[in-house]
């Protein structure tokens, strides 16, 4: 399966990655290549064949629906490239 | 004392016991050791204080008799493990400052066991690599290099640091983790040994993740005992992880040493790749005469679908990235790169502080997850995956534990495969089965090649079964004999 450079730009837009025209043609010869590749799955049948969903069959743990952390917005906040108290900023987002 | 730093972690341990040095001599050593080593860019932090620090701590502790199982050995600590109050990368420009203001499981383990953090270890940018070349750091290079030659070699990845680190005799022992071999390759392509436990084993929590349901810590050391010291300590049940599973930890050290006559070691024929050198072909050989000479029993098995792990891997892999990856938004941590708009402050942040691999692996798990590919990637592979553990399940109604070499080569020259992912993705052919199927196993270091640098052998074990597969490894470190040292070429 290939993918051109449009397919190519609307991934990386879903992604959030701005890239370029020079790295989108670049992208489009690298995920074609790699997608051809991983095409010899379709030589298994896989026809009645569970997907995996973990390799250890172990109960899901659970615990009492209590907080049992926080209180310390300072150590939340602390790696923010950018905040006011203990609020992280962000752009304008709502007009 | 210089050459305290010499010594394995059973042999310092010991040192230290019987006070014919002290944690801090011990320390020092290290450090000076780093402080010589700048060339091979092992290290993207170095703690030396707080090593001096703890090393004060073990001292004290160890002349009043309170020892605990790792007091006062030196570590490094692969990148990707978050250490509070300590710049944690995962090789990454997008986790520019990155503090954390917590621990992660795993070192806390062995900082509650006495262990002395040297700093942090270079690695693969998000563990992302076969040859630690996507470290935003700078590539790792290997401390060994081939006979006459001087052309830098690549340590292998993701854990390049941890285990050039290790080889070099930076550290006594190192953190790492293992995706798809990132554990393993390093160890076997720099003459050390790499152990990935059972997925479960060893807790997630505090790591950076890349590919959650692949993803486990484990140790690089210099010996087979080390390794099992190592486990002990990092491996944990923890609530913090669901995935961790609820068993108690062993005494590793304990299953080394026994006899393995009337094991029976399966040898996989699929291992038998094309293209795959003689001298590995060879190596395979010799360390099955190995063990059928200390009793095993050797049985040809198949595991038909091992052909098809690399390619599922590299769908459920980056899908499982593209994930994990969302949260590098420039709101909460890292590196930011304004802009009025939200959306292309998202992107222009991202494209600053990802790497290449990086982006071509969100976008390839982008892509397999969108509308209308879900299933024909991800379940497909998924379904493969289910396969693929069927195939070991059987073989283990055969066999004790399986052998097969590490890798398909020896360690490769800075930038020789950069060009071309697909060739570098072959690097883990014969390591990434074991992620996709979650279990345990080891490369140790069993002979050199042709052009003077470390191959390595694996033992694959049954879930939960890291015993079988210390017992087999030590078997097989002693038969392999292995002390080649590279030449100090750096220091």
């Amino acid at each position: 399966m290939s993918v051109d450079q449009k397919t190519v730009r609307n991934i990386a837009r879903l992604a959030r990655i701005a890239i370029s025209d020079d790295e989108a043609a670049a992208l489009e010869g690298e995920l074609s290549a790699i997608l051809d590749w991983v095409e010899q799955l379709n030589e298994v049948e896989t026809d009645g064949i569970e997907p995996m969903t973990s390799v250890v069959h172990a109960a899901m743990k659970k615990r009492a629906d209590e907080v049992t952390d926080g209180g310390y917005p300072d150590r939340i906040v602390q790696n923010a490239p950018k905040r006011d108290d203990h609020f992280f900023v962000v752009p304008k987002v709502i007009e | 004392m210089s050459a305290l730093n010499r010594l394995s972690i059973a042999q310092a341990r010991a040192g230290l016991k019987a006070r014919d040095f002290s944690a801090r001599e011990l320390v020092e050593a290290h450090l000076a050791a780093i402080e010589r080593a700048a060339a091979l860019n092992a290290f993207v932090t170095g703690t030396p204080e707080r090593a001096l620090d703890a090393a004060a701590i073990s001292d004290k502790r160890l002349a009043g008799g309170d020892v605990r199982p790792l007091e006062g050995i030196p570590l490094g600590v692969k990148d990707l493990f978050a250490t509070e109050g300590v710049l944690t990368s995962a090789g990454s420009h997008i986790l520019d400052g990155f503090t954390p203001p917590y621990e992660s499981t795993v070192s806390a383990n062995l900082w509650a066991d006495g262990a002395v953090m040297l700093g942090k270890l270079n690695c693969d940018e998000f563990a992302m690599g076969s040859s630690n070349e996507s470290s935003y750091y700078g590539p790792v290079i290997n401390p060994w290099r081939r006979s006459g030659d001087e052309t830098p070699l690549v340590p292998g990845g993701s854990s390049g640091g941890s285990a050039t680190a290790v080889a070099a005799q930076l550290c006594s022992g190192a953190t790492a983790t293992d995706t798809g071999g990132s554990i393993r390759q390093p160890a076997a392509f720099t003459g050390t040994v790499g152990l990935k436990p059972t997925y479960g084993r060893c807790s997630r929590w505090g790591i950076v993740a890349f590919a959650s349901s692949l993803d486990q810590a484990g140790p690089i050391t210099r010996t087979v005992r080390d390794a099992a010291i190592m486990l002990r300590s990092m491996a944990s049940v923890d609530d913090k992880d669901t995935t961790s599973i609820d068993m108690p930890v062993p005494d590793y050290e304990k299953a080394l040493g026994g006899t393995i006559k009337g094991l029976k070691v399966g040898i996989p024929k699929e291992y038998r790749v094309d293209g795959m050198g003689d001298e590995i072909e060879r190596l395979w050989d010799d360390g099955i005469a190995w063990l059928r000479a200390a009793g095993a029993e050797i049985i040809d098995v198949s595991l038909p679908y091992t052909k098809y792990a690399l390619p599922a891997y590299y769908i459920v892999a980056p899908a499982e990235a593209s994930s994990n990856l969302a949260r590098y938004d420039g709101v909460r941590y890292g590196l930011r790169v304004e802009d009025d708009d939200i959306t292309a402050m998202y992107e222009r942040t991202r494209a600053a502080g990802f790497g290449a691999e990086v982006k071509r692996r969100v976008l390839i798990g982008t892509y397999v997850l969108s509308a209308g590919y879900y299933d024909a990637y991800y379940i497909k592979a998924q379904r493969v995956r289910t396969l693929i553990k069927r195939d070991f399940d059987q073989a283990f109604e055969k066999v004790d534990c399986l052998l097969t070499p590490a890798t398909p080569g020896p360690a490769f020259g800075i930038g020789e495969r950069v060009g071309d992912p697909l060739a570098m993705y072959l690097n883990d052919i014969f390591t990434v089965t074991v992620n996709m199927a979650g279990l345990p196993g080891i490369s140790v270091p069993a002979g050199l090649s042709g052009e003077g640098t470390p191959l390595g052998l694996q033992i694959i074990g049954q879930p939960f079964d890291e015993e079988t597969v210390l017992k087999v490894g030590a078997v097989m470190e002693d038969a392999a004999g292995f002390d080649a040292e590279p030449d100090r070429w750096w220091e």
